[in-house]
């Protein structure tokens, strides 16, 4: 099947048999970060730029060194705010890289759907970069590559997430990629960050982590993040991390060969004890791996679904 | 000179009159209503409105003219070309404007612009507080004086419940109504949209339904404390309605309006993140579209409002957060209420109610009937021909309608002001 989408703008867009395509695609990606010389020709004279209106620094090295494997010519714009707080509109923005060449702008904001504003309005290919506490599909597409290469499949396995789901963009997307490709999806965390609307959205709920956590293959730990305002919706951070924080004790109660993901960066003791973000059932630092592998597989495939 | 108007259908729910005949307008009064009227005199203007409607004037208690100070979103003189466009023949403006209109001189202010350059009535709702800050009451007696015919701080609600229950006592003597935009900031806590599965799914801050029903239960509580006549604006939700059914059967004195967007759209309409699709209250869920459905049928809802919002296209086209709240309605309300009318919902009569003599009556005006002897404000219009809603044909400023592309019935061919005819589509 063919990858037709100009844009991917969240895995809530996209059918399984797209993500699945990704998913592919990304394999193929991986074994060329193996060989000596990483990096192919395929976008050669092609400039993506990465627009990023909030601060992150791994999303952004590993889309840039996707990018440069690509052979692609990168652009960097970084604001601390949107620039519309010195009075640019974020379409404006867009269109002043647009008008250098580049054809495709992978954005991260801290508003919810920004970058929906752009793809309506511009001409490039945008790829959703983490948008608010909407989507985070390269973070999302990661997870689910990762599990896949662990697991063998996702269909059928019992995945839980951890944390502030309300707030989250990485939640979302995982939501909506592991329920269409089959997996069961459980959530928990404080009342407060786990809405009884997410059952909608075909997640299973819980409050308590030992309920939540039995019999699961995957664990995917989400960060408490103290910029999103999340403190306000629970007392203190040391009783979120007596009751949400995943010890040795409370992994005990899922599958053997449970893996431990987390999209980064760890608030050690918090999310997570040191002893369990060092073990080797967590895959961690294979996330980040896998990061550029996949979102090679996601400019790609822009890029190809442009020129069509 | 005067104006006669023969063969329509006219409908006057003021006098409970419905048949075909002629009206004769003569200088700024209705002269005559009857079966067959000829022309007194050469210089009258003729309208046909065979197989057309010929009602009073519609009268919008609820419009945002943005003058002074945001004109380039609207101004008295386009809020007023819109409104004539959309069968309006009044409107009543809310003051938060800039400066805001907590004070006499704005109040003339507004007044004198709307005589001079605005071609529908114009009659202004003054703050409750000095700069709809919450704090200390505006010169309420004085601004009634002005012209001021009701107060309210809409967008901004009165927090403090104390302070409430002063203005609602302070008011009462003069005769005029409170209008609340009922909400609890605390609750709303900076949401853009309703909060539900489709702001879960969006990643979009909610605004729950019991942010408005916080809201609205204070507010009649205070009303049957102080005893003083409280309107509520736009209510949105389900348990808004039964708050305001439930306060009627007590014999508070409240009345309620809804928007022809709340009655007729979803928070579905946010998918895509659309900014036209947000309002403050903002789309709920069909549930609470059928509750208010449910209560413009039983007479809960009393009057149809628009809540005019005009924001200008940069405003809009911005990421959803940073978008202002609000949408145009003048130039759609009228199609949009047919609906009713045409689902069985409510009949022509009822519809014509509840944008005519009802909301005169709230904000005292002496609007909303074509007895004779009475200011000739009347529209003439086609229920039964279609049209599509194009934005780029809208006499407002603004352009900010999820409506764009919709097919609906219901054409304004006439509008009359004080008998003379200040827009006429053929």
């Amino acid at each position: 099947m063919a990858f037709d989408k100009k844009h991917i703008l969240g895995l809530g867009e996209l059918s399984a048999e797209e993500i699945k395509v990704i998913l592919d695609t990304a394999e193929s990606m991986k074994e060329i970060s193996t060989r000596d010389v990483k990096k192919v020709p395929t976008l050669k004279g092609k400039t993506v730029v990465n627009l990023f209106f909030e601060p992150s620094t791994r999303t952004r090295s590993s889309f840039e060194i996707a990018e440069k494997r690509l052979s692609a010519d990168v652009l960097n714009f970084s604001a601390s705010q949107s620039s519309v707080v010195k009075g640019e509109s974020l379409v404006d923005t867009a269109r002043n890289f647009e008008a250098m060449g580049a054809s495709i702008m992978v954005i991260r904001h801290g508003m919810s759907g920004a970058p929906f504003v752009l793809a309506r309005q511009i001409n490039a290919s945008v790829i959703n970069a983490g948008d608010g506490s909407h989507e985070h599909p390269s973070q999302a597409l990661i997870d689910i590559f990762t599990i896949r290469e662990k697991k063998g499949k996702i269909e059928g396995l019992n995945v839980l997430i951890v944390g502030d789901i309300l707030n989250s963009r990485v939640a979302r997307s995982n939501i909506f990629g592991l329920r269409k490709l089959g997996a069961n999806v459980r959530i928990v965390g404080p009342a407060t960050i786990v809405p009884e609307y997410f059952s909608e959205m075909g997640a299973e709920i819980f409050h308590s982590l030992e309920h939540a956590i039995e019999n699961v293959d995957v664990v995917i730990m989400l960060r408490v993040q103290s910029e999103r305002k999340t403190l306000e919706y629970f007392p203190s951070l040391r009783e979120y991390s007596g009751l949400y924080g995943l010890t040795r004790e409370k992994l005990k109660l899922a599958k053997k060969d449970v893996i431990v993901m987390h999209p980064g960066p760890i608030n050690r003791g918090v999310e997570l004890t040191s002893e369990i973000a060092d073990d080797p059932g967590a895959v961690i630092l294979e996330q980040v791996a896998n990061g550029i592998a996949v979102r090679m597989a996601m400019i790609y495939l822009v890029a190809l679904g442009e020129s069509l | 000179m005067g104006v006669l108007i023969k063969n329509g259908r006219v409908i006057d729910p003021s006098q409970s009159l419905d048949m075909v005949s002629d009206v004769y307008v003569q200088g700024d009064k209705v002269k005559e209503i009857s079966k067959r009227i000829d022309t007194p005199r050469k210089s009258d203007t003729v309208i046909d409105a065979s197989g057309q409607v010929v009602a009073p004037g519609l009268v919008d208690i609820h419009v945002h003219l943005r003058e002074p100070g945001y004109e380039h979103k609207e101004t008295i003189k386009t809020g007023c070309l819109a409104a004539a466009a959309g069968g309006f023949t009044s409107i009543v403006c809310m003051p938060n404007t800039n400066p805001i209109n907590d004070n006499a001189s704005v109040t003339e202010y507004i007044l004198l612009k709307a005589r001079t350059e605005g071609i529908v009535n114009v009659f202004p709702i003054g703050a409750i507080t000095k700069r709809e800050k919450g704090d200390e009451l505006a010169e309420i007696g004085e601004m009634c004086e002005a012209g001021c015919v009701a107060i309210s701080d809409d967008g901004m609600p009165v927090a403090d419940s104390g302070l409430m229950r002063k203005a609602m006592e302070y008011v009462r003597p003069f005769g005029i109504p409170v209008i609340t935009h009922a909400e609890d900031i605390g609750l709303s806590a900076g949401g853009v949209m309703n909060e539900g599965f489709v702001s879960t799914e969006l990643g979009l801050r909610g605004i729950p339904s019991a942010s408005e029903e916080v809201g609205i239960g204070r507010d009649i509580i205070l009303c049957e404390l102080t005893g003083t006549p409280l309107h509520i604006c736009h209510v949105s939700t389900k348990g808004s309605v039964r708050l305001v059914r439930e306060a009627k059967k007590r014999g508070a004195k409240v009345t309620a309006e809804a928007t022809p967007h709340h009655f007729t759209l979803t928070d579905k309409e946010v998918y895509g993140y659309n900014t036209n699709a947000k309002m403050n209250p903002p789309l709920r869920t069909r549930e609470d579209v059928d509750a208010i459905i449910e209560g413009i049928a039983d007479g809960t809802i009393d009057v149809i409002a628009t809540d005019h919002a005009p924001h200008s296209q940069d405003e809009k086209n911005v990421e959803f957060d940073l978008a202002p709240f609000g949408i145009v309605g003048l130039e759609t309300a009228l199609s949009l209420s047919l609906e009713l009318v045409e689902k069985g919902i409510i009949t022509l009569d009822e519809m014509i109610k509840k944008l005519t003599v009802i909301p005169s009556e709230i904000v005292g005006i002496e609007r909303g009937t074509l007895a004779p002897g009475s200011i000739a404000d009347l529209v003439v219009f086609d229920p039964g021909m279609s049209r599509m809603i194009n934005p780029g044909e809208f006499l407002s400023k603004s352009r900010n309608t999820p409506f764009a592309g919709w097919e609906l019935k219901g054409v304004v061919s006439n509008t009359i002001v004080s008998g003379k005819v200040v827009f006429s589509r053929s």
